[in-house]
């Protein structure tokens, strides 16, 4: 199965999608571009762009593509605001300039870099040092300008408008930057008046790693996009490969698929709620969400091998079936965390100063969260039940009886107790896997993907060179390009995969939901308290790994 | 050096090497300064959680100011726009000072060999300890940090140790 796409001119694109929006495509997913110069079949143009965007039913989306003469298009940031960030990556990583974008400067790769990553025509271990890191001053000028902060005097120089303002780098080594976040603010007081976000500093090259490994090789990659919750990285990559395959998962894989995704959202949402009540101040509740973290380490690693970086899928399948004794010792993991959120509630449910840090504080409206292309449970707590086990079920989701979690304001309240009730919600979904877990094999039976059975490979010849060439070769994907994506811990989490028939991906584009989430932050906490603005990060839970990739 | 005070008067004098004395005081006195930039952070967060419990070994106090700390630990990738930051970071510390380098990126650029990532931190700051794993588990980080108070206890800390490195920022 392949995407279908509605392929346009470059000239037409900016009408086209003004268009679609008026018809209810007003979720912009990702944009990205693909370079063809390499690509076997000849195409019309070296470059194209693909845009992919969602209708507001959230059921279907569409992907339109645009093939480039020249390296230049208009921007859709006046329709989408979402696209600030990705024609920014895209520019980055591609050189393909947006006409008319507000700031269009690199966003993944540091200001002295030369040349454009992702082209093919790039070496891929080809690194350049960064000497110094950029002061983001002119793009803070241009935000206080634009936000009528500071007036232009007119010999050229600046006036602060009766505001004494104070600038102050949080990050990228901050306790509460979650990584390395780096936010340029201009201080009036406490107050922040105006934000500008620095992000790319664990752009660790994921999309052109993924063009020199095969399909199966890529596996270990996903799991260090969103490290907090390896597992469903993993199903959403190997979910996406075959689809493209067109192969249907055993019942059982599936069931154990649902499983873990939830076990991942547990895992997630802990050490996020862990973090951001750390943030404020409350450590003892660290204590009491930590806990049974390492007891889900303890259940994965003696499935998987590996505490945290589990790479437990396999295209076709998983490396091994749920090991005897799996169901009771979830059980008391299950247990275990349902003690620690209920602790923690009891602590902080109806706590004063909880609720004074918390409510109203660093609040996006649902139409702003939509523009922005949030997703996840920062969407879902300004009150837009966009949930794709519910809106566009997939391993038999529409099976489990549980509820969309939403908040009504959309502030760090909403966003922290959506996140605690999803924990309750992904615990029924997990009981319910495991009281009807369907008996049956784990992988599909198809030599040309899955590996053979260790016995085969040692006793039979045929065995043997199954193995060493799926191995050698990769699972070979039909050529075409595809799109697919499912409800991580964050939101949704897609992949853009252009295969060309080999055993090697011609590119992969991952759709990070804490990317988006990053763009819109600077606008939230502006206007707001120092401190809130922390808090607000936390409540976002912007995971590094997946937003820079 | 180990005292049983119990069967010791209380007046007793104890005669030591000023080496030794100091080396016992900076031993259990560790102050890391944690640079967490990806998954390995989240496995220093078990390792500082009460499971595995750091402070145990007199090294809980996380300081995230470079001024502050004695003990660097690099927890996570660094990528070359990330290395200016960290070379300040490691510039800022004031001596006597260690680092430990967290897990496979840190210490080679683990599996990521390409344009954006730092082949390992050790191509810009000075390294004492590496710690391998993708990420290491906790027991791993706390094997580092006591073999590192071993060595504080039973040598002379050696302050020109790195006298001769020079990293690929130093030029500038």
């Amino acid at each position: 199965m392949m995407s279908k796409f509605i392929t346009l001119l470059p000239e037409e694109l900016h009408a086209s999608l003004q268009n679609k929006y008026n018809e209810g495509f007003i979720y912009l997913l990702d944009i990205t571009a693909v370079d063809y110069s390499e690509y076997p079949q000849a195409k019309e143009e070296a470059y194209a762009l693909v845009y992919i965007i969602r209708h507001k039913s959230f059921q279907e989306h569409i992907l339109i593509k645009t093939y480039l003469h020249t390296l230049e298009i208009e921007t859709v940031t006046d329709i989408f605001k979402g696209a600030n960030w990705l024609e920014r990556e895209v520019y980055d990583q591609y050189g393909i300039t947006f006409l008319h974008h507000p700031n269009l400067r690199r966003i993944l790769n540091h200001h002295q870099f030369v040349g454009h990553p992702l082209r093919k025509s790039y070496p891929i271990t080809k690194g350049q040092l960064s000497y110094e890191v950029d002061d983001l001053i002119d793009e803070m000028n241009n935000r206080l300008l634009s936000k009528n902060v500071v007036c232009r005097l007119e010999s050229g120089s600046f006036s602060e408008c009766n505001k004494d303002l104070m600038f102050l780098n949080l990050g990228p080594s901050h306790p509460a930057s979650h990584g390395t976040i780096r936010t340029y603010v201009a201080l009036d007081g406490e107050t922040v008046e105006a934000a500008v976000s620095e992000i790319g500093y664990l752009h660790r090259g994921f999309e052109k790693s993924c063009e020199n490994h095969s399909y199966n090789q890529i596996v270990p990659y996903t799991d260090r996009l969103n490290y907090c919750s390896a597992i469903s990285n993993n199903i959403a990559y190997v979910k996406t490969v075959e689809e493209m395959l067109g192969i249907t998962l055993p019942l059982r894989a599936q069931a154990i698929r649902v499983m873990l995704l939830e076990l991942s959202r547990i895992e997630d949402h802990v050490v996020c709620l862990a973090a951001v009540l750390v943030d404020m101040g409350g450590l003892t509740n660290y204590w009491y969400m930590y806990n049974p973290r390492e007891d889900i380490y303890e259940l994965l690693s003696k499935l998987t091998g590996a505490r945290l970086t589990n790479s437990y899928m396999r295209v076709g399948g998983m490396t091994n079936d749920l090991y005897e004794g799996f169901e009771e010792d979830l059980k008391d993991v299950i247990k275990k965390v349902q003690y620690g959120v209920e602790e923690t509630l009891s602590l902080i449910k109806h706590n004063r100063i909880f609720h004074d840090r918390t409510q109203n504080v660093g609040v996006i409206n649902a139409q702003d969260a939509l523009n922005a292309s949030m997703t996840g449970p920062n969407l879902r707590a300004s009150g837009v039940p966009f949930d794709m086990r519910k809106d566009t079920p997939y391993y038999g989701y529409e099976n489990y009886t549980f509820d969309v979690i939403v908040g009504s304001v959309g502030d760090v309240y909403d966003r922290v107790m959506v996140r605690f009730g999803e924990i309750q919600e992904s615990i029924k979904i997990i009981e319910q896997v495991m009281q009807n877990l369907p008996e049956g094999e784990v992988n599909i039976k198809d030599a040309a993907i899955t590996l053979p059975h260790k016995e085969a490979v040692y006793n039979t010849i045929e065995g043997v060179m199954n193995h060493f060439k799926l191995t050698y070769e990769g699972v070979k994907v039909p050529a075409g390009e595809y799109y697919s994506s499912l409800e991580a811990t964050n939101g949704e989490l897609g992949f853009f995969i252009v295969s060309d028939g080999s055993g090697i991906p011609y590119k992969v584009k991952v759709k990070a939901p804490s990317f988006t989430a990053m763009s819109a932050y600077p606008d939230i906490i502006e206007g707001s308290q120092l401190a809130d603005a922390i808090l607000t990060l936390g409540s976002l839970n912007i995971i590094a790994g997946e937003m820079d990739r | 050096m180990e005292i049983n005070t119990q069967t010791l008067p209380l007046e007793t004098a104890i005669t030591t090497r000023l080496d030794d004395a100091i080396g016992w005081a900076r031993e259990s006195s560790l102050w890391p300064m944690i640079f967490g930039t990806a998954c390995c952070a989240i496995e220093f967060m078990s390792a500082a959680a009460s499971k595995y419990d750091i402070s145990r070994f007199g090294a809980e106090v996380v300081r995230f100011s470079p001024r502050q700390a004695d003990l660097l630990i690099v927890a996570g990738t660094i990528t070359y726009k990330q290395a200016p930051i960290l070379k300040q970071i490691y510039d800022q510390m004031s001596e006597p000072k260690w680092v430990i380098s967290m897990g496979a990126c840190a210490c080679s650029g683990g599996f990521y060999d390409n344009y954006s990532t730092m082949q390992g931190i050790d191509e810009i700051i000075p390294v004492d300890l590496y710690v391998g794993g993708c990420p290491p588990r906790p027991e791993a980080l706390l094997d580092a940090l006591l073999s590192l108070q071993k060595d504080l206890r039973t040598h002379t800390y050696n302050p020109d140790r790195h006298k001769d490195f020079k990293g690929l920022l130093d030029d500038v």
